[in-house]
C-alpha cells in the first residue's frame, strides 16, 4: 500500500542551509549539496528546498544551485521560493525539479496555480500555505515569509487552491516551526479533511512519534521535517540525519 | 547509446543522471535522425496525454518511434506519461496513443472510499511481479518505487502487466510486450530500487 511520505524540508538563505524558529532566528546549518548527498545515501522519500529570501527580495530562484542539487538527487525534489511565473516553473522542471511550491505568488496572482497545473499537470504544483494563530485562536494564512496577513482561513484557502488545480497542499504552522513540540494536528486535520489532494504537514516535528500522530490523527499524506533532519536533538548541534525506516514503519505502517 | 526522447515533456536529465551513475551514457534528443540510430529508447513524460501525443506528432517523431519499436524492435521503455502513451487512448484526452500495448488510461476514482485515498497516487508504493522479464532481474524481496499519477493504464491483455501495485485495487505499475516496456512509476526518482530496474534495461 502507499506509504505516508517523510521528507526533509530544507531552507535556503543566500545559498546556504538554515533553520528557523517560528520563521525567525536563523541558524546556519551547512552546505546544501553536502546535505543532499547524505540524504541520498539515507534514501529519504523526497526532498523539499525552500528559498526563504527569494520572494522577499524579488529574486529569481537560484537555478544554478538547484541544478546542482537536482543532479545529486535520485528521489523526488520539490522547490519553492520566489516562483512567480510559468517560465520559471518550466525552467525548474527542465533542470530536474519534480514539483514547484507556490506560496506568496499564488496569493498575489490567483491564476498562476491554474496556469501551472494546465501546462505541467496538477501533480507538479504544490500550494504552500503558512498559517499563524491570531487573536482568539483563529488561524490565518500569511504570505511573504510570515510577514503579510491575508485575512483568509487556511482551510478555505486550501480548498480554493485545490479548486484552482494544485495537486498537493503543504500546510505549515508558523507557531510550531522549529519548536520540536509536535505538529499542529488540529490545523493539519482540518485542511486534510477538506481537500481530496495529498496534504503535507509541516512545522514542529520533534520525534518519530510526532510523525506517526500527524499521519494517523492529522490525516496528513506526508510529513515534512525540518529541525529533526538537521540537528542532533533540540538545542544541540548540526547533524544531517533522517529517521530509520524501521522506526517510521512502526508509527506510520 | 541509449536515447532519451525529448518531446518537450518530462524530467530527462534525472534519467540521464541515474544512467550515468550506473555507468551508462545516454543521449537526450528530439532529432528523428538521432533516434533512428538508437540501440535503445526511453520515452519519458510528465503531464497530460494530449500534450504528449501532440508534441510527439508535431516534432515528427511518431514515424521513427513506430519503426524503432515495432519493426526494428529495439528495447523501448516508457516512463510515467511515457507508459500511458504506449496505450490506445486516455480518458484524460482525445488524442490517439501510440497503440503499442493495447489498453486505455483511466482516471482513478474511489466511489466507495472517497475520504482517504487521495488523487493523484503520489508517493512510494511497493510492487508485485506478475510475469518474468529481464527487466525484473535481481529484484529484492520488497521493491518500492515513486509514483505520481492521476490516471492509470488498464491493459486489454492481463498478460501485458509486468508489475502491479495496490491503490484502491490492483493497478498496472509496469507493462511489457516483447521489446516494449513501460513503468508508471519513476525509476529515476526511486533511488536504489530504480537503479536496479534501469540497470536491467541498460544491460538488455
Amino acid at each position: 500500500m502507499l506509504k505516508a511520505r517523510v521528507m526533509p524540508c530544507l531552507l535556503l538563505r543566500n545559498e546556504g542551509l538554515v533553520k528557523t524558529v517560528k520563521f525567525k532566528d536563523f541558524t546556519y546549518v551547512g552546505d546544501p549539496i553536502n546535505a543532499v548527498r547524505i540524504y541520498n545515501d539515507m534514501e529519504v522519500d523526497e526532498l523539499v528546498f525552500l528559498d526563504i529570501l527569494a520572494s522577499a527580495e524579488g529574486r529569481e530562484p537560484p537555478y544554478k544551485l538547484i541544478e546542482e542539487i537536482a543532479g545529486e538527487c535520485f528521489m523526488p525534489l520539490s522547490y519553492g521560493g520566489g516562483v512567480r511565473s510559468v517560465d520559471e516553473m518550466r525552467r525548474l522542471f527542465s533542470i530536474g525539479v519534480e514539483k514547484v511550491l507556490l506560496n506568496t505568488a499564488a496569493y498575489e496572482n490567483p491564476d498562476l496555480v491554474a496556469e501551472g497545473a494546465a501546462l505541467f499537470g496538477c501533480q507538479a504544483i504544490v500550494a504552500s500555505i503558512d498559517a499563524k494563530r491570531g487573536l482568539f485562536g483563529k488561524y490565518e494564512a500569511v504570505v511573504r515569509d510570515g510577514r503579510a496577513r491575508t485575512g483568509l482561513d487556511p482551510v478555505e484557502y486550501a480548498k480554493e487552491m485545490e479548486r484552482r488545480g494544485a495537486g498537493e497542499i503543504l500546510i505549515t504552522s508558523i507557531d510550531r516551526d522549529g519548536t520540536w513540540e509536535g505538529y499542529d494536528l488540529d490545523l493539519t486535520r482540518r485542511v486534510a479533511d477538506a481537500v481530496s489532494v495529498p496534504v503535507i504537514a509541516s512545522g514542529g516535528a520533534g520525534s518519530v512519534e510526532d510523525i506517526g500522530k500527524v499521519v494517523k490523527e492529522g490525516h496528513a499524506s506526508a510529513a515534512a521535517i525540518g529541525s529533526m533532519a538537521v540537528f542532533q536533538a533540540k538545542g544541540l548541534g548540526v547533524l544531517i540525519k533522517f529517521p530509520k525506516q524501521a522506526d517510521l514503519a512502526r508509527v506510520i505502517g | 547509446m541509449i536515447t532519451i526522447v525529448d518531446y518537450g515533456l518530462g524530467n530527462l536529465s534525472s534519467i540521464k543522471n541515474m544512467l550515468r551513475r550506473l555507468g551508462f551514457e545516454a543521449a537526450i534528443s528530439a532529432d528523428p535522425a538521432v533516434i533512428e540510430r538508437a540501440p535503445k529508447i526511453i520515452l519519458p513524460g510528465v503531464g497530460a496525454f494530449d500534450n504528449g501525443m501532440r508534441n510527439i506528432r508535431a516534432r515528427g517523431l511518431e514515424a521513427v518511434l513506430n519503426r524503432k519499436a515495432l519493426e526494428e524492435r529495439v528495447p523501448t521503455l516508457g516512463i510515467c506519461l511515457g507508459m500511458q502513451l504506449l496505450s490506445d487512448s486516455s480518458e484524460e484526452g482525445r488524442e490517439r496513443g501510440l497503440g503499442w500495448i493495447h489498453g486505455r488510461a483511466v482516471r482513478f476514482s474511489f466511489p466507495e472510499a472517497p475520504a482517504r485515498l487521495k488523487i493523484p497516487h503520489m508517493g512510494w508504493n511497493s510492487v508485485s511481479v506478475r510475469s518474468s522479464s529481464l527487466l525484473v532481474k535481481d529484484f529484492l524481496p520488497e521493491m518500492r518505487f515513486y509514483f505520481v499519477h492521476s490516471y492509470h493504464v488498464v491493459c486489454d491483455e492481463p498478460g501485458d502487466v509486468l508489475l502491479s501495485a495496490e491503490y484502491g485495487g490492483p493497478i498496472a505499475a509496469a507493462v511489457q510486450k516483447g521489446n516494449i516496456m513501460g513503468t508508471q512509476f519513476h525509476p529515476e526518482k526511486s533511488h536504489k530500487f530504480g537503479m536496479i530496474l534501469l540497470k536491467n534495461f541498460a544491460e538488455m
